[in-house]
């Protein structure tokens, strides 16, 4: 028997929401299949029907030839089939072994030492490296990824499912996972790599099926596609995928950070004197591992943590550029009546940056709602303000008053971009603000940052993807470990340079 | 390896699908249909149980509440009693803070009431005493909403368990105080039955139109106030994600504190209605459970004050209903109740349906 897993015409319904319609795909044993599709296209929900998390509605999956009805992960596992979630699932006070021996058979026998043993052999053969005895919360992600992989293997998985994998690593981590990807191959095991990033399918696989819009579009050998006819079938039209970069011009100093240090409600310290300028006219990329330290370095600067003593972030106003104004020891509502214009575009849209309850007119009115000596709002000038917006941006909503979190992602995040743009912002922040969208919506977004710099504004860009930061940016600060590794200039610089700045933290004074 | 696999493959006919949206329409049809069958159920229960003519038990209920003035104006008062306490919640629920502590700001509101009345009945006239009645039980309602909100907002404890103890502390209080004023008497009695200082007096020619009018302001008060006002705003944003009110800008702890001290302060209106203008003494029933019963009322309206007022009605008219046919045909107050619970529980059950819908396999699917 050729085929690992053969699903036939699968459909999963999720209220009117169609997931999957009539998806039959084939998994080829030896086979290391990507599937390839925006976000929201059914991807992760497919291969949880495989993995036994949810239960097709119609349809049916063969696994080795058989048919087979998996109702639970336990099912899945007992047919060789493992998943490694974005999300991992391990225990933070257990070791990597302990952890593997959670959720074995209940018939197997618990001892450590053979599991430790046997865990060993995996980690020889496919040239993992981990520390066994290490517990998980001491371990980075690319280390607890790896945990994740061997604790299915160990399970005997022939299957194995990675969801975007490599969307938390660093390009020298994930040529490690490619590596062992590779070598799982090689012994005959089937991989299915759930992904978006085309030119990851274009090394690594063998194979392509592509979704869009819960259906299944078509597969291709790897070496027959190219980066821009992949993106055609997963788009469904031709698409340009150009970042315009312009050069900046007169820069002028907006924000000027120094010492800024912040320490955690632990008292852990999570920014380690920071010290950097950012200028209009220019966008400056903040890369870095996530959580080092970007999500309280953009809120220490809009008044939403409270820095350490010493900590000085200082805003020059256009038109007051001899006047800075100090915004440390200010809340939100004193950055704003101070007269500063500084736009934030948070990382938790629906949790910080909107309300998601309301609609665009209520989330115009956030922080303006406190203008005016009345005792009432004035709902007349966020209405016209959502307007604009919705027309400019083209979002697609079916009224101003439809709440925004019934709204996809790509059109919650045109409301708070647009809203936060509207007001004409001197310097802007924006953290992860293509995260979850489509590939269109991105490029829109993209060029707004871009056009934002054009009229003289600052604009701050933390992002995930090395490669839009430096094709984005005019220059990178990595961050590692919550001090400044380095501010370079990203027309003159590599990925894997960039990796190893995210990554290595220089010595002292370097 | 797949031998321990089954492969008899088994699908559930039915599903049940969370609708996307429920038209006005059909929100009023399945709860009139949810009332039509709670009234079938309990006319199954009366006839089977009982051996009564259900027709004739309903509209025995219905006279009850509604056959004369007297018993028409009993239903209002109580209620604008309900009522008020449930537009006195909706501020706080509306923050999501579950404030069900109702009880006991509306006890000690009445019990501020009365002390007015006691001591101050003889020296201050007629008006100025009425408007001390009210400072002082608002203030008091004000300040037992104060003390749950200032611990949540500076140190982040649960309010639920919070309020719910600050009941008890009320009940005792007022126990505590009508034990000392009622002296050797084996109940305090109505207070001021001398001169009658700081009993409502009748208006437009009713005993209980003040309560009413008063409530009746008060819950277009509340509707705009939530509805269009800046505070109504910085409330819902609160209550919607703490974050996003920081980012804002808007000053959670001051909005949590203000929000409750205002709901409080209702309470304790309600409790100065009750003591001043209905009961003219206190006791540690004087709330009679409306605090409770008020979470219900501001639940079911999804803090609308105006379904308020529809569901105090109905609640109402159970309840009053209820106890005039245990009376009328001697039942045990358990019967009424069971026939007061069977049309509670198809209206609340009735949610379910509003929310979601069932389909059935292989049609709904594509839907």
């Amino acid at each position: 028997m050729d085929y690992a897993v053969q699903m036939k015409n699968i459909t999963k319904t999720f209220g009117d929401v169609i997931a999957n319609h009539d998806v039959t795909m084939d998994v080829k044993k030896g086979e290391i299949l990507a599937i390839l599709g925006e976000n929201g296209s059914g991807k992760t929900t497919l291969m949880n029907m495989l993995s036994g998390i949810y239960y097709p509605d119609h349809g049916e999956i063969w696994i080795n030839g058989k048919q087979v009805d998996i109702q639970s992960p336990r099912d899945a596992y007992d047919l060789g089939i493992g998943m490694i979630h974005q999300h991992f699932k391990l225990i933070d006070v257990f070791t990597a072994v302990e952890n593997i021996a959670l959720g074995l058979e209940k018939s197997e026998k618990f001892d450590l030492k053979t599991i430790e043993n046997r865990t060993r052999e995996i980690c020889e053969r496919y040239h993992f490296e981990l520390n066994l005895q290490q517990k998980v919360y001491e371990m980075s992600v690319s280390q607890k990824q790896t945990l994740e992989i061997i604790k299915v293997l160990y399970r005997g998985a022939q299957i194995l499912i990675l969801d975007e994998p490599t969307a938390v690593l660093t390009p020298q981590e994930t040529e490690k996972l490619f590596d062992v990807i590779r070598n799982m191959k090689a012994d005959n095991k089937s991989v299915i790599i759930i992904t978006h990033k085309l030119h990851e399918v274009l090394e690594i696989s063998d194979r392509v099926v592509i979704l869009r819009k819960g259906e299944y579009i078509g597969s291709v050998d790897t070496a027959q596609a190219t980066e821009s006819s992949l993106t055609e079938q997963m788009v469904g039209r031709k698409v340009t995928l150009n970042i315009n970069r312009t050069d900046p011009v007169n820069p002028v100093k907006r924000l000027s950070v120094k010492n800024l240090t912040v320490f955690s409600q632990e008292n852990v310290k999570i920014l380690d004197d920071i010290t950097f300028d950012v200028y209009g006219g220019e966008i400056l990329g903040i890369a870095g591992i996530s959580g080092n330290g970007q999500k309280e370095l953009l809120e220490a600067i809009a008044g939403l943590q409270i820095p350490a003593q010493g900590s000085s972030v200082e805003f020059f106003e256009r038109g007051m550029e001899d006047k800075p104004i100090q915004l440390i020891g200010k809340t939100p509502k004193m950055i704003r009546d101070s007269g500063v214009h500084l736009a934030f575009v948070p990382e938790d849209r629906l949790g910080m940056g909107l309300v998601g309850s309301m609609g665009m007119t209520g989330n115009m009115l956030l922080k303006t709602y406190g203008s005016g000596k009345s005792i009432f709002t004035d709902k007349k000038k966020p209405r016209k303000m959502a307007l604009k917006v919705k027309e400019e941006l083209e979002v697609a909503t079916p009224s101003l008053n439809t709440p925004v979190s019934r709204l996809s992602g790509g059109n919650v995040q045109k409301v708070l971009v647009g809203r936060e743009i509207a007001e004409a912002p001197s310097v802007l922040m924006t953290a992860y603000a293509v995260r979850g969208l489509d590939i269109n919506t991105s490029y829109t977004i993209y060029n707004l940052l871009d056009e934002e710099k054009k009229t003289g504004v600052a604009v701050v860009y933390v992002g995930e993807d090395l490669d839009v930061l430096i094709d984005l940016c005019d220059r990178i600060l990595v961050l590692c470990g919550g001090r400044v590794n380095g501010i370079v200039d990203a027309r003159n610089i590599t990925k894997e340079e960039v990796g190893l700045l995210m990554t290595n933290l220089r010595k002292e004074g370097a | 390896m797949s031998a321990n696999v089954k492969t008899n493959i088994e699908q559930p006919r039915w599903r049940t699908v969370k609708r996307d949206h429920c038209s006005f329409g059909l929100k009023v049809l399945i709860r009139v249909a949810a009332i039509l069958l709670a009234l079938i159920i309990d006319a199954l229960f009366i006839y089977f149980v009982t051996g009564l003519n259900p027709l004739s038990v309903y509209v025995v209920m219905y006279n009850g509440t509604f056959m004369t003035s007297m018993r028409f104006s009993w239903a209002m008062r109580d209620l604008v009693t309900l009522l008020c306490i449930g537009v006195a919640l909706a501020p706080a629920f509306k923050m999501r803070f579950w404030n069900i502590g109702a009880e006991g700001q509306v006890l000690i509101g009445g019990l501020a009431t009365a002390v007015v009345m006691v001591n101050c009945g003889k020296s201050l006239p007629g008006p100025m005493l009425l408007v001390v009645m009210l400072g002082a039980s608002v203030a008091a309602g004000a300040v037992w909403g104060l003390i749950p909100s200032f611990f949540k907002a500076y140190w982040n404890t649960n309010e639920t368990l919070f309020t719910l103890m600050m009941n008890y502390v009320a009940i005792s209080i007022v126990a505590s105080m009508t034990n000392l004023w009622r002296g050797q008497a084996s109940s305090l009695g109505k207070l001021n039955m001398a001169n009658r200082a700081g009993w409502f007096p009748q208006f437009l020619g009713q005993r209980y139109n003040i309560n009413i009018l008063t409530v009746l302001i008060l819950t277009f008060v509340m509707f705009f106030y939530l509805k269009f006002s800046k505070h109504g705003y910085e409330i819902s944003v609160v209550g919607e994600s703490e974050n996003t009110a920081r980012y804002a800008g808007i000053n959670v702890r001051r909005v949590t504190i203000r929000t409750m001290m205002i709901s409080g302060a209702i309470c304790g209106l309600a409790g100065f209605l009750i003591v001043g203008g209905r009961d003219q003494t206190i006791s540690t029933t004087s709330a009679g459970g409306y605090g409770f019963t008020a979470i219900i009322v501001a639940w079911l309206a999804k803090f609308n004050t105006f379904y308020m007022a529809l569901i105090s009605f109905l609640l109402i008219f159970l309840q009053r209903g209820a106890s005039e046919i245990a009376s009328a045909y001697s039942l045990n107050d358990f019967a009424a109740s069971i026939i007061e619970g069977v049309i509670l529980f198809c209206i609340l059950g009735s949610e379910f349906f509003i929310n979601y819908r069932w389909v059935s396999e292989g049609k709904g699917g594509k839907a």
